[in-house]
């Protein structure tokens, strides 16, 4: 998959798409990046008709309902073509990518395509459309990066995400073994194939408590999610955050 | 094993399980991954030559059925015999039938997964031919009677001092022994003399060059040369996806084939048969073979989407980058075919309704697509398999299409698309699970998840709510 966007310049509006998984458990991450959005100049517009970007039918076989959800979502974004920024990697990739995808053979095809490439991811957006610059005020503290599959692999979002934690000065990142592997999420494939999926993110958090960190951070609250809650039930203490809430919080002391 | 029962939660069970299993794979499938990106460390020219090879194999696949045509027209002026097989079935018999018109008992074999997918040797040992392995991995495995665990390194699941039980345990007179250059010694005095008194020899196909009528053969051990030059028959056997149109679409294939199953520049052997040994020629076999099998690839072909299953070249990566497949083996997965390219492959040929659940184990993290030299979209066509498996629109191909289907399910998602599509009803739900979602009971998807997770927590308000109280535009 492409990763080479054409970002847009001289941003004054965006959409911002919550995500349901945020919407439900994470909102404080939602509003973080919203609060960084504006940070950086833009206004930014939150229809209130949105919900999820669909994935979780499109991943587990039920294409048609997907493909509804996924309608009602582009109904929502389609009063304005201003550019759609996703705090995840997942959903981010999910609309970009596979929304063309769900919708090839029709009519819609090309308002299709159309919304998929207004759609970008949180921190890359931050990164390479706003140029942020952030100035820490927190403490010294030690932290690594787990990037999603899909913000990884769809949407090419690692790089931007380091960046902006490498303007932190107070924060020192150090990255896990494996880093380029799966938590073991998967959505639906964590409840269907729940042994493996345990596997994955047993290993996962091994990787992690050896560096050391206090804090995980990553894009997406799914893999924070099942990352978190896995450390919870062990009690390994390390803080799953969010990367815009993380941010937002170094920036305002 | 298509008519087998597949167990495959109790399969991963027992997988998960084995510390020393999991403890192989791992420590062989990092170092593969390692020699991957040392020996193709120019990730530009890497992309460039991933181009070409999936331009090869794609633009063969568009044209299959010619370039099958023109493979048999050449090979047969060549003086190689080709058949047709639709079924394994109908390959089995074709080989038997070999063998017996050279009152032939023996045959070696040279590595060969469709000979694999054809249940072979367990077939022709029924009718009282020897058949044995002469690759080491295959050799190892076939003395503990297992099947191959992995595509290109069948015994990856064994360490050395394993390997060397097994030796000491099915080989007369071999004491036991861990080091490498003895195991490897042991092997090669016990296969020469096999080499030596074989009938038959069998191989696969690395590619089959259409044009020239060539078979193209890569190995490390040799073996694979023995086997097709030894005996005084060779036979050949290849799924008909293994065509490609000439000889200059090799290059790419082959660099990348052996770049991602071993991390080699180049196979220690690259065997290129055009015909049978030729008059006055003093060596190489006298009569060569060629069986084309179908087994449900022209069923593969005929879809746009499924057909890019048949770009597959068998190097194996996507297992060794796949965190499922590294976690659970090779055997879990009750499958000729395992790993990313089996969940594919392996529900297409043996059916949704036995093997459809080796779809479900993937988390659809793109590794496989990431690193497969012919840019198979195997993450798509996972999601492909799970939708025909359920087959709401009734508009399935694959054998079993809708063999999951059930009301439960159907209703879950119906429920789904309902609270996602309803802005209304959405706003009830997720206020609800705000206010109620920590009393859930634990039972069905949520026990699955909280057996090694804390359960999921509800914000009290949904960032609709915040969003809206913080005075957020909303259009």
């Amino acid at each position: 998959m492409a990763h080479t966007f054409t970002y847009p310049r001289d941003v004054k509006t965006v959409y911002y798409f919550g995500t349901c998984l945020v919407d439900m458990s994470f909102p404080q991450a939602g509003m973080a990046g919203i609060h960084l959005l504006r940070r950086a100049g833009v206004e930014v517009v939150f229809p209130q008709e949105q919900s999820c970007c669909g994935q979780p039918a499109y991943n587990s076989g039920f294409l048609e309902e997907a493909r509804a959800v996924a309608r009602a979502q582009i109904k929502a974004f389609s009063r304005a073509d201003w550019p759609i920024v996703v705090p995840s990697g997942s959903c981010a990739g999910m609309m970009r990518h596979h929304y063309p995808e769900m919708f090839a053979n029709d009519p819609e095809y090309f308002d299709v395509r159309k919304f998929s490439e207004r759609v970008f991811e949180l921190g890359d957006f931050l990164h390479n459309a706003l140029h942020v610059r952030y100035e820490d005020k927190g403490k010294p503290v030690k932290v690594t990066w787990h990037s999603s599959c899909h913000a990884m692999r769809e949407m090419g979002a690692t790089a931007a995400a380091k960046a902006l934690i490498g303007q932190l000065s107070n924060v020192e990142l150090v990255e896990i073994e494996r880093e380029y592997e799966c938590c073991g999420f998967g959505g639906t494939f964590s409840i269907k194939q729940p042994e493996i999926s345990a596997a994955m993110v047993a290993d996962k958090i091994e990787d992690i408590r050896a560096t050391g960190a206090s804090a995980i951070l990553s894009g997406d609250c799914g893999c924070l999610m099942n990352i978190g809650g896995a450390m919870e039930h062990k009690g390994v203490p390390v803080a799953p955050r969010h990367l815009a809430e993380f941010i937002w919080e170094r920036i305002n002391g | 094993m298509g008519s087998q029962h597949l167990d495959f939660t109790a399969n991963v069970t027992e997988a998960l399980a084995d510390r020393q299993l999991r403890a192989n794979f791992k420590s062989a499938l990092t170092g593969l991954m390692k020699k991957r990106v040392a020996v193709l460390p120019d990730a530009a020219e890497r992309e460039r030559m991933r181009d070409d090879a999936e331009a090869a194999k794609r633009k063969a696949l568009a044209k299959l059925p010619e370039l099958l045509e023109r493979l048999e027209r050449r090979c047969t002026e060549n003086g190689i015999i080709v058949h047709w097989a639709e079924t394994t079935a109908e390959a089995n018999e074709i080989i038997l039938g070999i063998m017996r018109s050279h009152d032939a008992t023996k045959l070696v074999k040279g590595k060969s997964m469709v000979s694999e997918e054809m249940h072979l040797n367990h077939f022709l040992e029924s009718h009282g031919i020897e058949a044995l392995e002469t690759d080491l991995g295959e050799f190892i495995i076939q003395l503990n009677h297992e099947p191959p665990s992995h595509i290109i390194v069948p015994a990856v699941h064994k360490n050395r001092q394993q390997v060397g039980r097994i030796f000491a345990d099915n080989l007369e007179g071999i004491p036991y022994t861990d080091v490498v250059e003895e195991l490897n010694a042991i092997a090669r005095k016990t296969l020469r003399e096999k080499f030596r008194t074989g009938h038959v020899g069998l191989s696969g196909v690395n590619f089959a060059v259409a044009e020239t009528g060539t078979l193209v053969l890569v190995e490390n051990e040799g073996n694979g040369r023995m086997c097709t030059t030894v005996p005084p028959v060779h036979v050949a056997v290849m799924g008909l996806e293994k065509v490609v149109e000439s000889l200059s679409d090799l290059p790419p294939l082959l660099r990348l084939l052996t770049a991602s199953a071993t991390g080699q520049l180049v196979t220690t052997y690259v065997n290129c048969i055009t015909s049978p040994r030729k008059d006055g020629e003093r060596d190489g076999p006298k009569e060569i073979h060629l069986v084309i099998l179908d087994n449900g690839r022209s069923k593969m072909l005929a879809d746009a989407q499924l057909r890019r299953t048949l770009q597959c070249i068998r190097c194996g990566t996507c297992l060794n980058h796949c965190p499922v497949y590294i976690r659970i083996g090779g055997h879990a997965y009750g499958s000729v075919y395992p790993g990313p390219i089996g969940k594919i492959l392996t529900p297409q040929i043996d059916g949704l309704a036995d093997k459809g659940v080796l779809a479900t184990a993937s988390s659809l993290c793109n590794a496989c697509e990431e690193v497969c030299p012919v840019r198979i979209p195997i993450p798509g066509i996972i999601r492909r398999m799970r939708t025909e498996a359920y087959d709401e629109k009734g508009d399935g191909v694959v054998k079993g299409h809708g063999a999951k289907k059930n009301l439960l399910e159907t209703l879950v998602w119906k429920g789904w698309e309902l609270t996602y599509r309803i802005p209304a009803l959405n706003r009830f739900v997720v206020s609800m699970l705000g206010r109620f979602g920590d009393k859930l009971p634990n039972v069905g998807p949520l026990k699955a998840w909280t057996s090694v997770r804390t359960a999921p927590r509800f914000a009290s308000k949904s960032l609709h709510q915040l969003a809206k109280e913080e005075g957020i535009r909303h259009e």
